[in-house]
């Protein structure tokens, strides 16, 4: 059949399953606009508030559930709006596809009225980005999109279709959805590596990162964990992997993270990396990073392996089918030495908490706000945060209970990322939603509660106020030598 | 710190519009620094051959690459290596012209196997090709007599043999 450039768009989004999309309409991309009322029957539109709202809906959806998740903006100031929202989930790996509007060819390169060259903007933070010339390659380029977001290691893919193409006619003809590419499966012998290095451990860390958050492999870390009698801890984009209270499980380790996660990982002889990218929050300094231990590094990306630490081992490729094939190959183990240290180091850890505990002198610390929220909430639910101490203390002391319930920006730290990612993450589950924020982050994008009213969006908002922006402070006191310290204080806002 | 070396890589990408912004900007991106860049048409008008030259660590080696087999452009990438590559660049270069220089340049130009393209009372082109190490000579050895002006192409190189980039033997 033939059809306009917009309804290819729309057409072709709802051929490749997509049911919702997020979004801000303007001058440039009013076609697809009214592509989407007319499919309106087949696909649901979130107007947000702002576009940047709508880029972190769009990534919140695609953290809560792993489809990949749209967003349409128009050109100029629509299209960099999305630019936080596009960096945030090439950061943390997240799939997504940005659709933006541009001018008309004819129009391109002559400074037009909200002309901007979003492509040329995105390129370092997008997995790859398309201007499409001709209505010809519409169609192919957005499931070719698709394919590339999901695909190996996911990221954000942005189309810029200029409005003659919008217009344009052409033959429309459905495809079968293409799934993602195959991953490569590792080498046998990497995995019988593995499995000596494994062997010849007595005080095994598996470590794991956002890389496996999404894969549904928590019963079979906490299963690895078990056979080889090892402890697991995670990393931030890790948390809600496993389930918070797995006897094995420590925690988020590194800067933020728990006591005796990050000295358990110190201590430890070998760390079993699965889908982290040691990053330097995670790490500090390199070179002084588990000098007594061997690292065995797992990841979907190859340019990972090596890549902020020197590593024994790297695995390549399809993570979880090398897992399981570890796991089949290991024997039974028992350490209880190491059982007896991580032991020791958890009540160590529960003292310095109760110490902790002991001096505050607020009516509520932030443990005993999560603590309320953990006793409150119902299964499956899903927590939503800001960037800030907010974050960090979420990241501690929030239990999750499923895979993909723990949505927050860790590589780019975007303070505003939470309410748009929130409605996101709402729309895609209609699980009960909770933000954890702050007054500085919730301050950055607060107008994206008119869209959670307009669409009478149930969203629990727990608003941390202390006036402060405190984590900026606690480096201040941590790191610098101010004359002034008590200047991190914002006073009123 | 580990050895810094000179390498040659050559890569294979879409002849697209833009994609050699997109391998350039991984470069700034990933803080590696671009010594020389050739661009051209190859034996398939599907695909473009960039040939680079950078220096770098072990480490940038690897990085590079990596990061260069992530692009969705990028078909096939490759270090050549010293001594199984031939590497040619061309050079061309303007000196002053007196009667006191000419005999000695023309000299050069013969050694050298250079040809000389212009020439007016006042000023001597000269075109060169050859490896770069050869180019280095010959701007030293002009340096003395005045040059105007001097540019280079930078490096184009195959492998030596049967060996394709798509091909091993």
């Amino acid at each position: 059949m033939t059809l306009t450039g917009a309804q290819i768009i729309i057409k072709t989004l709802i051929e490749l399953g997509v049911t919702d999309v997020f979004g801000y309409p303007g001058g440039q991309i009013i076609n697809v606009y009214d592509a989407l009322y007319e499919y309106r029957d087949q696909i649901n539109h979130v107007l947000t508030a702002h576009e940047q709202g709508a880029a972190h809906a769009a990534d919140g959806y695609s953290r809560a559930t792993g489809k990949v998740g749209v967003v349409i903006a128009t050109s100029g100031p629509g299209a960099t709006n999305l630019v936080t929202g596009i960096a945030t989930a090439m950061l943390d790996s997240v799939p997504m596809v940005a659709i933006t509007g541009n001018v008309p060819c004819s129009l391109i390169g002559k400074d037009s009225f909200q002309e901007i060259d979003i492509t040329g903007i995105t390129l370092p933070i997008t997995k790859h980005n398309y201007f499409v010339h001709k209505i010809e390659d519409l169609a192919d380029i957005i499931r070719e999109a698709f394919v590339i977001a999901k695909s190996g290691r996911p990221g954000p893919v942005l189309i810029d279709v200029p409005k003659d193409v919008q217009m344009a006619k052409y033959e429309y003809e459905p495809k079968p959805v293409e799934e993602k590419m195959d991953l490569p499966k590792a080498d046998e012998s990497l995995i019988d590596q593995a499995v000596e290095l494994i062997s010849q451990s007595i005080r095994p860390y598996i470590y794991i990162g956002g890389g496996v958050a999404g894969l549904g492999m928590g019963q079979k870390i906490v299963d690895f964990a078990n056979k080889i009698d090892g402890v697991i801890g995670s990393t931030f984009m890790g948390l809600s992997a496993v389930p918070t209270d797995s006897e094995r499980f420590l925690g988020m380790q590194g800067m933020h993270g728990h006591y005796a996660s990050s000295i358990a990982q110190n201590e430890a002889d070998l760390i079993i990396g699965i889908g982290v990218r040691f990053s330097d929050r995670a790490t500090g300094n390199v070179k002084k990073f588990a000098k007594r231990s061997k690292i065995i590094q797992l990841d979907v990306d190859f340019a990972e392996v090596n890549k902020n630490v020197k590593v024994d081992l790297g695995i390549v490729g399809d993570v979880e089918d090398a897992v399981c094939r570890i796991f089949d190959k290991c024997e039974q183990k028992s350490n209880p030495d190491w059982m007896h240290t991580v032991k020791f180091l958890r009540e160590e850890e529960k003292r310095f908490e109760q110490e902790i505990e002991d001096a505050n002198e607020c009516k509520l610390s932030p443990k005993q706000v999560l603590e309320v929220i953990n006793a409150n909430k119902p299964p499956r639910t899903i927590i939503a945060t800001d960037v800030g101490q907010h974050q960090m203390w979420t990241a501690q002391y929030a239990n999750f209970d499923a895979p993909r319930r723990f949505v927050s920006s860790g590589g780019l730290g975007t303070m505003g990322f939470g309410l748009g990612a929130a409605i996101g993450a709402y729309v895609a589950t209609g699980d009960k939603t909770v933000l954890v924020t702050g007054d500085g982050s919730f301050g950055m994008n607060l107008n994206e509660l008119v869209t959670a009213t307009t669409y009478n969006l149930p969203i629990v908002i727990v608003l941390m106020n202390n006036g402060v922006l405190g984590m900026v402070r606690q480096w201040q006191t941590l790191f610098q030598h101010y004359f002034g310290k008590k200047n991190g204080l914002r006073g009123t806002f | 710190m580990e050895k810094v070396n000179k390498f040659v890589i050559a890569i294979y990408v879409d002849n697209k519009s833009g994609v050699l912004t997109r391998v350039t900007t991984m470069f700034t991106r990933r803080g590696f620094n671009i010594d020389a860049l050739t661009v051209g048409e190859t034996e398939s008008p599907e695909y473009s051959r960039i040939t680079i030259c950078m220096s770098g660590d072990g480490y940038a080696r690897e990085q590079m690459l990596n990061q260069l087999r992530k692009l969705v452009n990028v078909k096939k990438v490759e270090i050549l290596e010293e001594g199984t590559a031939i590497k040619r660049e061309l050079m061309l270069i303007k000196v002053k012209n007196t009667s006191d220089s000419r005999s000695d340049i023309m000299t050069a130009v013969d050694v050298f196997r250079a040809n000389v393209i212009d020439y007016t009372p006042g000023e001597l082109c000269i075109e060169v090709t050859g490896d770069p190490s050869k180019m280095d000579a010959f701007v030293r050895l002009m340096e003395p007599f005045g040059i105007l002006e001097m540019c280079r192409t930078g490096i184009v190189a195959l492998e030596r043999g049967a060996n394709t980039l798509f091909y091993k033997k």
